[in-house]
């Protein structure tokens, strides 16, 4: 697959041609300095960031009572996926509308974690509505309701959404 | 495995796509793994990789990885992070993840795409003996998807060590390559020319700019072709051909600008000075920043002067002064600006950020000479690099200082959780140790019991299984026993033979029920087992939420202080790091629009002149054209070139 680094040689070409002859030596060691550093405090902030976050699932979403729940879409799926509204025992959790990077994201295989919090143990219920547009450009509307069961462990509800021509149910739910 | 069209590689990055071709759909078992991808795929590689780093670390913590729901993805992750490590620009990280695959027990077909990984990430970190020294470490069969990949690779590293002959052979396999259309063409060309083949590359060069291909990246390249075909085809004189193939650059393409100035100079050098004024006067209506249509502006004049249309060339002089002082004043005010801080003030603005033009629009802004000439600016790679940098440092700061603003969040939520639960813990810990014991008993009588039935399957005890009436009835028997003692009377005789029968009636009923009784016992026992499973469920759900009440607040003072600490920390090398990226990137804008104010100059000086020559030229021909038919005006014929502009001179 052509990739970056084909375009790597293209830039590196482009470069040749248009670097000009006046600059400084001392210019170019200090941007190799400073760039060295920039990928050292990536790397500490990139460390705090995920220590950061193990504190905050730990305090805000202990495992016990720990539910996340992720949007996916089926894949080859044509459907424009315009917003999802997600409600967890009638409450209102999650209304998400997509931009175009984020649906592209979703047709190439991403997921979504639209959706943490906190249920007790137990039986619960899950509603979800999804609204959309056709190739055609017709409206897209459904909504479905499931059941899931949150144990000790954290509790993860992947939802697979798809459109009427994949042959697939609109809204799937899977268990993690 | 799905993957995405080359034209979407060239937007949206290699990693992301390979990323998602790893997995996707019904093929995804990690969550978190498809939430990195989630993030990749939007090119939000801080997150992705963060996230993607959680996952491999915990991953790797585990006794047996192997039952973790990333071991389906295990290869793919280990791939992607080195990937998202090089988008991120972190050269340093990159390569480590992949290192660890290409030393792993794995797959020979998985071990040489790490392989191929490794050496690409080595040769984008400008370290192509490594490069070269990975790839040799591919042997046996080679992914199909990624083998023209390996080929073209080895070809540029080979030509990055000064290795051109060697590049040459490789490239020339490579030449029917349908996912490297119009690459390996072009650089087989350059890789001819490095080796000193000149001729050869002129003709590889001019195949390179014919190929067909509808593909973003690839008319990119032929347009690229073109351009240095041209350019050396004028150098060796031979402008006939050179103009073929400059004509050849698209006119909206990257080059076009170039290639349209170029043109015109080998028209003008086969003295076509009619056909020149073609790409010169399309070149003199466009983005005036732009140093080719700068230099146009003063040849297109020239080109009329050489056709002797000297009133015309006046007044294109005399509007390429005007544009020229325009853009002076317009240099002086962005330099201005930079200097007074406002240009990395315009970088940051948050709503051109939502916008993948936003450097395109920052031209547009009103009242923001700072930005003006960012377009040009970004043409060099020093200022893309820092730029990029001065970005990322941003998005840091961003981070840290709404992390900072969190501490205080959680402070305040732990204070009030330990408000609410202190007070109630007590009484509930009372209650609870009471039940406990409670528990405890029944768990161990229940122990007890069961070690007494297991027991009795080996050696039966029909008494043990005796009611508590019939218990009662063998005490007081035994009590009776007792009483008469030894006594031989009669009396006591009759006695101690009832006694004795009652006894022989009892111990047959323990006898002959002892398996119906030994079978209702364990059923017992088996109901006592649900009952205190239950009830040890009940127990271990208190301790969790026990547990969880004081997890909620307690312990966290440490860990919290120390993350802010480090957050602090952080920010201050972040602020430090930015202020002197800015200073750089301040330094480099303001040094490359000097360069651009210099040249500027010099043409307004040569348009001044020209401009005064030109009328005095057109009135001389005017004089020389009235009815009393007197010549007295003479047109240098000899001159081919305004004073001082040299063709390229324009070029960056």
């Amino acid at each position: 697959m052509p990739g970056i680094f084909r375009t790597v040689a293209l830039a590196v070409f482009v470069l040749a041609s248009s670097l000009p002859a006046r600059a400084v030596d001392n210019d170019r060691e200090q941007m190799k300095g400073l760039d060295e550093q920039v990928q050292e405090v990536k790397s500490d902030v990139l460390g705090i960031s995920a220590e950061l976050s193990r504190l905050e699932e730990k305090l805000l979403y202990p495992s016990n009572t720990q539910v996340a729940v992720f949007i996916a879409l089926a894949e080859g799926d044509a459907m424009r996926l315009d917003a999802v509204q997600v409600q967890i025992d009638g409450q209102l959790v999650a209304h998400y509308i997509y931009s175009f990077k984020e649906l592209d994201a979703l047709k190439h295989g991403g997921v979504q974690r639209i959706y943490a919090g906190n249920v007790t143990t137990g039986e619960h219920k899950i509603d979800v509505s999804v609204t959309g547009k056709l190739q055609g450009g017709a409206d897209y509307n459904q909504a479905g309701s499931f059941a899931f069961q949150k144990g000790v462990e954290p509790k993860l509800v992947g939802l697979t959404l798809a459109g009427p021509d994949s042959g697939r149910p609109a809204i799937e739910i899977g268990d993690w | 495995m799905p993957r995405r069209a080359p034209s979407r590689l060239l937007a949206f990055g290699l990693a992301a796509v390979l990323a998602a071709g790893s997995a996707s759909g019904s093929d995804l078992h990690d969550l978190y793994f498809g939430e990195a991808l989630f993030h990749a795929d939007q090119g939000h590689y801080f997150d992705a990789l963060q996230r993607l780093d959680t996952e491999l670390g915990q991953y790797h913590g585990l006794d047996e990885p192997q039952y973790d729901s990333l071991h389906y993805h295990i290869g793919a992750a280990e791939f992607d992070v080195g990937d998202f490590e090089l988008n991120y620009r972190m050269h340093h990280r990159a390569g480590r993840a992949i290192r660890a695959v290409l030393e792993g027990n794995v797959d020979p077909a998985v071990r040489n795409e790490a392989a191929f990984r490794l050496a690409r990430i080595h040769f984008q970190k400008d370290q192509p003996e490594d490069a070269l020294h990975a790839l040799e470490r591919i042997e046996g069969e080679v992914p199909d998807a990624i083998a023209d990949e390996v080929e073209f690779l080895r070809a540029n590293v080979y030509m990055a060590l000064g290795r051109p002959a060697d590049a040459v052979e490789v490239l020339a396999d490579l030449q029917r390559s349908e996912s490297l259309t119009g690459f390996a063409e072009y650089n087989l060309g350059i890789a001819l020319l490095q080796d000193g083949r000149t001729p050869d590359a002129i003709e590889q060069l001019d195949r390179a700019g014919r190929v067909a291909s509808g593909e973003r990246g690839a008319e990119a390249i032929r347009d690229k072709a073109n351009l240095i075909l041209g350019t050396m085809l004028f150098e060796a004189a031979d402008y006939q051909r050179a103009y073929e193939s400059l004509d050849r650059v698209r006119l909206e393409g990257p080059f076009s600008n170039q290639a349209l100035l170029r043109a015109g100079w080998a028209e003008v050098s086969a003295g076509n000075f009619e056909r020149a004024l073609v790409p010169w006067n399309i070149l003199a209506k466009r983005e005036v920043t732009d140093s080719a249509v700068q230099e146009a502006l003063l040849a297109a004049p020239f080109a009329y002067g050489k056709l002797e249309i000297h009133g015309r060339a006046a007044l294109m002089y005399g509007h390429a002064l005007e544009a020229y002082t325009s853009e002076l004043d317009r240099v002086d005010a962005s330099i201005d600006s930079i200097r007074k801080g406002k240009f990395l003030k315009a970088l940051l603005r948050e709503e051109l950020k939502q916008d993948r033009d936003w450097v395109i629009r920052l031209r547009t802004l009103p009242e923001t000479p700072e930005t003006y000439y960012l377009m040009a600016l970004m043409a060099s790679h020093d200022f893309q690099t820092a730029l990029s940098n001065y970005l990322d440092l941003e998005d840091l700061r961003t981070r840290l200082v709404s992390w900072q603003t969190n501490f205080d969040a959680f402070e305040d939520m732990i204070e009030l959780r330990k408000q609410n639960y202190d007070p109630l813990l007590p009484e509930v810990d009372a209650d609870f140790r009471e039940l406990d014991s409670q528990i405890r008993l029944r768990m161990e009588q229940r122990e007890h019991l069961d070690k007494r039935l297991q027991g009795m399957l080996t050696a039966p005890r029909p008494d043990y299984l005796a009611t508590a009436d019939e218990r009662i009835v063998s005490e007081r028997l035994d009590e009776i026993e007792r009483h008469l003692g030894n006594s031989t009377t009669p009396e006591t005789q009759a006695l101690q033979e009832r006694v004795a029968h009652v006894r022989g009636a009892l111990t047959w009923r323990l006898r002959t029920q002892y398996h119906e009784r030994l079978t209702e016992a364990h059923t017992h026992l088996n109901e006592l087992s649900v009952v205190i499973a239950a009830m040890t469920e009940r127990y271990q759900s208190l301790v969790r939420t026990r547990q969880a009440a004081t997890h909620s607040y307690v312990g966290y003072d440490v860990p919290i202080n120390q993350l802010r600490r480090r957050v602090g920390e952080a920010l201050q090398k972040v602020n430090l790091l930015m202020a002197r990226q800015g200073h750089m990137l301040e330094t480099v804008a303001i040094n490359e629009l000097k360069v651009r104010r210099e040249r500027l100059d010099g043409y307004q000086t040569q348009a001044r002149f020209a401009v005064a020559d030109s009328y005095d030229r057109a009135a001389r021909l005017q004089a020389d054209m009235r009815p009393d038919g007197a010549q007295t005006g003479e047109v240098q014929p000899d001159e081919t070139q305004p004073a001082g502009v040299q063709p390229g001179e324009g070029q960056q």
